[in-house]
């Protein structure tokens, strides 16, 4: 219930106000008129899955303590909540789909706007994917690792390949748990199968599938997405580069890129930069053309292209309030219905571009691969033209922006520790087995107006790197790091441990390292298979020193990463709990009895100071059992005895 | 009483939001995701019932002049003064139920415990400190309002007087 916003960014605060007395409405307006949320909602045991309902559970246990099928809370939560990995899933695997027909598209069109730009990063990923690449064209290659890739949305037999690239301690544990993901697209629906009127009653039974799916996301749909982003738009290059909205320029035709997939934002990226449009734009009276991205997308384009962020996934509608943005540009995922009404008060163009994703009276110019150039062509041009329809006296630009050092991925960053020349993790396992790092911790998902703007990221990490764990971020965390400042290089000697500043400094990162999107997720994932593989630091990801958390989480596939961190042995804090409440056999086997099978487990817990304290109780925990030397220095939390 | 608890009956959806919000208010820890978990569980005192095709939520009255508080053998139920809710202390109820039978609205009921009664109390926690009963506030779609006897009329009066006038211009 946002009366003003305490703890965001500067440029949020601003426009918030702003939005107030221009009487725009916006997400925080909606939240506060949603009040009181449905308590059975938010316990989980509402069931509108058959027309003999909709039923719901009574939790006091006067009402009804089973639907009229007789499924109890705990059938009912566990089939809501895997229904919602099922939604998760779905949007980050069908993401990596549009990819790999991409890439396939590729490889087989003699005339087309995308080339593959990483020929090493094909060559290996073709690796794990047992094509021989020896004396072959790239684009052979990269046809038959797309065939291959999109092969495994619906194979009927094998597992999802890339699940071999986790630890062989984990590759087995889910054979034997009958957890390894058949293919992406099956353990999707059969999670709709089970959870149909009079399938899986059996909650841990529906949970292991639930598990299943979400690891069919990780370490397969979302991987895939990754690898071949990266195959197609490059490697993520470590570059400087700036965030928050006032990224945005009064006398510059301004175009806001949001969404996920970097198909389309990518070849716009490009298209911006073309002399004909910059001299158009100016004829127009603009100085120039910005481009600023928001969500995922941004991510995509600022780690390949060091173009700026222009905003969190909160901040879409407070970017076309500055009055200044000529056309918003959409895709699919997290894109707010309410953008529709926001634009429609300014000169704003919000235009969508997926047949996925379309509003209600909203332009719609499809994207289509094959004329990608000329599709970003026809859109830059709108944005241009739009740029005379600005209505000077509504612009509303808040100056405020931070630096910031993106761009690293799983190869780069830790390679990096080690010097060009002998690119190692050792460097990284040494800092945490002496004691210097305490652990590492991944820092990502949504932003939810549930809890007061930013804080519940930027305190979490925060306390996180002054304990010396080094953190690894995604998605909106990583915008949010971003417009705190947290991702300058300097912030290490403001903010972080003692240990943490000298490894930051030998290496000269940041103390938070930006991994890119929230399919990126794979990329943490990645990571987490490299230090186990590097050694000393157990057999397994359940015995490494580390945690994961999603402070602010919203979606559905905050809930599919979860349970792929917690499938993969992580421990995995959120700030909201899940809506599991209303079935008290549910809620502690996740957060507790979940842990003795696949060795991760959840967590919940609201204050980010207290949630950043049981991370590193659980990250202590892990250095004990592997007897490692207690932490280097003076630490100004004192863990729990 | 000056404010009142007023249902409209044509729009109720049944989405049960105002018991959980009652059962919440009554609880010790007074957060559902907590209450529910409570060794001695709250019941809602809020009743919905589903009469012909309507759902009606149904609470105590407050009658001016309580026959639950006249009939009351042990002084459990009361209240402080004319303006104050009509209150059932369960410390001193001895569960001899004179107090259901004379109920002319059927809002008193068992409490979890299976033995002793409760009724709604208007939230009087909550009125002391200056808010709302729980139900009104939880309430989605304004079915059930906390206000006073003259804006109840003015609700009432613009309702009967829009469906005349619409009337009376179409006949015109």
């Amino acid at each position: 219930m946002a009366k003003e916003l305490k703890y965001a960014d500067k440029a949020s605060q601003e426009l918030f106000n702003h939005s107030r007395k221009e009487q725009v409405p916006i997400v925080w307006d909606r939240y506060a008129d949603m009040q009181p949320h449905c308590g059975f909602g938010e316990l989980g045991i509402c069931c509108r899955i058959c027309s003999m309902g909709p039923c719901r559970i009574d939790p006091f246990g006067e009402g009804p303590q089973v639907g009229v099928c007789g499924a109890n809370a705990d059938t009912i939560a566990a089939r809501n909540l895997i229904r919602m990995i099922a939604g998760g899933a779905a949007a980050h695997s069908d993401h990596g789909r549009d990819i790999a027909h991409t890439l396939l598209l590729t490889a087989t069109k003699s005339e087309f706007d995308y080339k593959i730009k990483d020929t090493d990063k094909l060559k290996a990923v073709a690796g794990i994917y047992g094509i021989n690449t020896e004396g072959k064209d790239p684009k052979e290659i990269a046809r038959e690792l797309a065939e291959k890739a999109l092969t495994e949305f619906g194979q009927y037999k094998g597992y999802v390949k890339m699940t071999e690239t986790a630890p062989a301690a984990r590759v087995k544990l889910w054979k034997d748990l009958n957890i390894l993901p058949r293919s992406i697209d099956r353990e999707i629906v059969e999670i709709m199968h089970r959870t149909h009127i009079g399938v899986d009653a059996e909650y841990k039974n529906l949970i292991s599938q639930g598990l299943r799916a979400a690891i069919g996301d990780g370490w397969g749909g979302s991987m895939i997405a990754t690898e071949l982003s990266d195959i197609l738009f490059n490697r993520p290059l470590i570059q400087s580069s700036q965030a928050n909205l006032g990224v945005l320029k009064e006398d510059h035709v301004n175009l806001i890129v949001h969404g996920h997939e970097p198909v389309l934002s990518d070849i716009l990226a490009m298209v911006a930069m073309d002399e004909k449009m910059i001299a158009k734009a100016r004829e127009k009276g603009a100085k120039g053309i910005v481009i600023g991205g928001i969500c995922c997308t941004a991510n995509e384009i600022l780690m390949r292209h060091g173009i700026p962020i222009a905003g969190s996934f909160l901040q879409q509608e407070l970017a076309i309030a500055t009055g200044a943005v000529d056309a918003m540009v959409v895709d699919v995922q997290c894109l707010m219905p309410g953008l529709a009404y926001a634009s429609s008060c300014f000169h704003t163009k919000l235009i969508t571009t997926s047949p996925k994703g379309k509003m209600p009276d909203v332009q719609h110019i499809e994207f289509k691969e094959e004329k990608a150039l000329e599709i970003a062509r026809q859109i830059l041009e709108i944005t241009i033209d739009n740029y005379s329809a600005r209505d000077k006296k509504k612009v509303f630009i808040p100056q405020h922006t931070e630096d910031l050092v993106a761009g690293f991925s799983t190869e780069s960053v830790f390679d990096f520790l080690g010097g060009k020349y002998r690119a190692t993790y050792r460097p990284l396992n040494d800092a945490v087995i002496s004691g210097r790092l305490r652990g590492a911790a991944g820092v990502i998902g949504c932003s939810n107006p549930n809890i007061d703007y930013e804080y519940g990221h930027i305190e979490m990490v925060k306390e996180l790197i002054k304990n010396d764990v080094l953190v690894v971020t995604t998605g909106c965390n990583a915008i949010s790091c971003a417009k705190h400042g947290l991702m300058k290089p300097e912030a290490a000697f403001k903010l972080a441990g003692k240990g943490l500043q000298e490894v930051c400094a030998a290496v000269g990162i940041p103390p938070v390292i930006h991994l890119g999107s929230c399919v990126d997720n794979s990329r943490i994932l990645r990571v987490l298979a490299n230090v186990v593989a590097e050694g000393g630091l157990g057999e397994d990801i359940s015995d490494l020193p580390v945690a994961g958390a999603a402070p602010e989480w919203m979606s559905e596939k905050a809930v599919s990463i979860g349970f792929y961190f917690v499938a993969s042995g992580v421990y995995t804090m959120i700030g909201h709990s899940l809506p599991v409440k209303g079935s008290p056999n549910l809620y502690k086997y996740l957060t507790e009895d979940i842990e003795k099978e696949v060795g991760g487990k959840w967590a919940f817990e609201p204050d980010p100071i207290k949630a950043a304290h049981m991370m590193l109780d659980h990250i202590d925990k892990k250095r004990k059992l592997l007897k490692l030397k207690p932490v280097m220095y003076e630490q100004s939390y004192k863990p729990a005895k | 009483m000056d404010k009142i608890l007023y249902i409209n009956v044509e729009t109720c959806m049944a989405c049960h939001s105002c018991r959980l919000a009652c059962a919440v208010a009554h609880s010790e820890s007074k957060n559902l995701g907590e209450a529910i978990l409570e060794e001695k569980k709250e019941f809602p005192r809020i009743i919905l019932e589903k009469i012909e095709d309507v759902v009606v939520p149904i609470h105590c009255r407050h009658c001016e002049d309580a026959p639950c508080i006249t009939v009351c053998p042990s002084g459990a139920i009361s209240r402080e003064d004319q303006e104050s809710p009509v209150v059932l202390n369960r410390e001193k109820c001895i569960g001899c139920q004179a107090c259901v039978i004379v109920c002319p609205f059927g809002v008193i009921k068992k409490g979890a415990d299976g033995k002793t009664l409760i009724k709604c109390d208007l939230c009087i926690e909550r009125l002391g400190e200056g808010r709302e009963p729980a139900c009104a506030e939880a309430c989605p779609n304004g079915t059930i309002k906390y206000i006073s006897v003259k804006e109840v009329n003015a609700l009432k009066h613009k309702k009967r007087y829009k469906v005349a006038i619409k009337q009376e211009m179409e006949e015109a």
